[in-house]
């Protein structure tokens, strides 16, 4: 990508919100769309204000689903806050088990045995596959296709939510890693049932790119539509699938290598023309790359403890320090920042949030734009609000 | 990737007269931290962001550092009256005392840096405010990296500190009619948690009024003795 390797020109105010002028002495509309408007996917609110169909101001407001999560973190123990995390983003709630497992081990230094480190490989790329077809599947529910495709969605992220069932208890308050290794562990028919789930997985991806990615409506709608410029959204911190839409390779799994990603072969694709059908396509292909990564976790997964004997869980507390650990959530890049001092809680819990970041630009990406298309980009940058008001 | 050590040179180098000064992390992480001053912060940004190609700025929190006091064993020496074989004297003489003394606190922001151009990281930045109360303002990074804007936000928001420079300074989370700063640690929760100022306070304080008998009721002024 030309960007991240030739200096970029920045002229003054580049990345400043963008802003446009309303044709003439045209009188502004004023509408709120939210909180309860159907496609804020949860009660999230935006002050738009429309020049005829033309938006020419945008501004998110949140906090409907504020509780403080970071607060609560600080008045209980580290393990406390595990099941909590299972809430933030709650589609995804395997991959927040493992961004806060993650940081607390960089804290303590805490080694993973081989066979957790497979497992939760196994359960974060079965994560990303069941995020990132629902997020496609209520993208073009947005646009109005009515259910098919969130069906189709939907039907195999049952079969994935099983696994997890049938693995950790729970559909999606799984409460299932720890601070080195996992909760509990893998049955030789749960992998057997996996492998069958995951081997049907490609025919899923086959059926809905031969439903979608030629289709009229859905390109006519989606292409050219709220362009993100690369150095703009790595400026914005905007991270995840968003990112690698606007062109820029940048996956925390290639980047970090976190657990044991290195030993796997996958491809990071990139999209070319920075709209929303290039992040509807990223999505589309990145399951393709996790099914290929689930296959050699599967192949690969050897036997041994899921939890690292010496691992502390009762009267756990660690050293005083800081550190900051992320992982390639389906979302973005989800972090954990975490203080001790010396404590049994910790003294500050921060979550970097994928969802509420990815959103910084998402002014940028509507004015200019038509009101019906503002839906259709805020459904392309694919968030949840348990996390973004945490 | 380079070490806190030479980021401090190469940021000395650059910007005269900014004050780095780098905060060890004890932890195996092993991510140390530069402490900016808050008046040459954007300046040292904006050469972090262009020359040191740390494009990408993930995250920003606040910490808040309540005032502590600290109780330490000092020793003082000072003169003592003794009887000794009968006669008073006046001795010089060490002793050990228990005193206490204030840490005053502060608030900080932590800024995590990566670099997606070079592919490392992180750099951590920290900046400190002055004192908890009346000067608690620091410099926005907002203009630098984008990034900052919703984060800076936040931390407005939940502890109370003012950015110079942030293009659109409101509260995040909480509504704009809240009063304190949840996440500083002397934070008091209220015993009513959904209290939020309405236009019908002032009618529900006069009809509150009605129904214990002190007044009519009804907008208009009333007569006297028609209570």
């Amino acid at each position: 990508m030309s960007v991240t390797e030739t200096k970029v020109e920045r002229p003054e105010g580049w990345n400043r919100p963008a802003v446009v002028e309303p044709e003439g002495d045209a009188e502004l509309l004023e509408v709120a769309m939210g909180p309860h408007h159907p496609s804020t996917h949860g009660v999230f609110r935006m002050d738009v204000s429309l020049d005829g169909e033309r938006v020419i101001r945008l501004k998110p407001v949140f906090g409907y689903l504020h509780r403080n999560h970071e607060k609560l973190g600080e008045g209980m123990s580290y393990l406390g806050s595990m099941p909590f995390t299972d809430r933030l983003d709650y589609i995804c709630p395997l991959t927040n088990n493992w961004a806060y497992a993650l940081a607390v081990e960089k804290l303590t230094g805490q080694a993973v045995p081989e066979r957790a480190e497979y497992l939760r490989v196994i359960l974060g790329e079965l994560t990303r596959i069941q995020n990132h077809a629902s997020s496609i599947g209520f993208l073009i529910q947005e646009m109005g296709a009515s259910g098919t495709p969130l069906m189709y969605a939907f039907r195999e992220r049952e079969k994935i939510l099983d696994l997890f069932e049938a693995l950790t208890g729970a559909r999606m308050m799984v409460n299932y890693m720890r601070f080195g290794g996992c909760r509990v562990d893998a049955t030789e028919s749960w992998l057997t049932a996996t492998r069958k789930v995951v081997d049907g997985l490609p025919g899923f991806t086959e059926e809905m790119e031969r439903l979608l990615t030629s289709n009229e409506i859905l390109q006519a709608r989606t292409q050219g539509v709220g362009i993100l410029r690369p150095e703009l959204a790595i400026n914005a911190g905007v991270t995840g699938p968003m990112l690698r839409a606007s062109g820029v390779n940048y996956d925390i799994r290639k980047v970090d290598g976190y657990g044991i990603y290195n030993r796997f072969k996958f491809r990071v694709p990139l999209g070319d023309h920075w709209d929303v059908y290039d992040r509807f396509m990223i999505r589309m292909l990145e399951m393709r790359e996790s099914i290929k990564i689930v296959d050699q976790a599967l192949k690969d997964i050897p036997g041994g403890p899921v939890m690292d004997p010496k691992a502390k869980l009762r009267g756990f507390r660690p050293k005083p320090g800081e550190a900051y650990g992320r992982i390639e959530a389906p979302k973005g890049e989800l972090g954990f920042y975490l203080i001790s001092d010396g404590g049994p809680n910790p003294y500050r819990y921060r979550i970097r949030p994928p969802s509420l970041i990815n959103l910084t630009i998402l002014e940028d990406m509507c004015v200019g734009q038509n009101v019906a298309d503002v839906v259709l980009i805020f459904g392309s940058v694919d968030i949840v609000l348990g996390e973004v008001d945490r | 990737m380079k070490t806190v050590e030479e980021i401090k040179a190469a940021i000395e180098a650059a910007v005269p007269g900014a004050g780095v000064e780098i905060v060890l992390n004890p932890s195996v992480s092993g991510q140390h931290s530069l402490r900016l001053d808050r008046e040459h912060a954007v300046d040292v940004a904006k050469l972090l962001r262009d020359e040191l190609s740390l494009d990408f700025l993930s995250n920003v929190t606040g910490v808040d550092w309540p005032d502590k006091e600290v109780t330490e064993k000092v020793k003082v020496t000072r003169p003592v009256t003794k009887t000794v074989d009968g006669v008073q004297t006046t001795v010089e003489e060490t002793v050990e005392e228990t005193a206490k003394r204030v840490v005053p606190g502060c608030l900080e922001t932590v800024y995590h840096l990566y670099s997606v151009a070079l592919k490392e990281g992180p750099v951590v930045l920290r900046m400190r405010t002055v004192n908890r109360t009346d000067q608690v303002d620091l410099p926005s990074l907002t203009p630098i990296w984008r990034s900052a804007e919703f984060q800076e936000r936040e931390i407005f928001d939940l502890f109370g500190i003012v950015f110079k420079g942030h293009p659109d300074l409101r509260r995040l989370l909480m509504w704009d009619e809240f009063k304190d700063h949840p996440m500083r640690r002397d934070y008091v929760e209220p015993d009513d948690f959904e209290y939020e100022p309405t236009a019908h306070d002032d009618v529900l304080a006069r009809a509150l009024a009605h129904k214990n008998g002190q007044q009519g009721i009804g907008n208009r002024e009333q007569r006297p003795g028609t209570a």
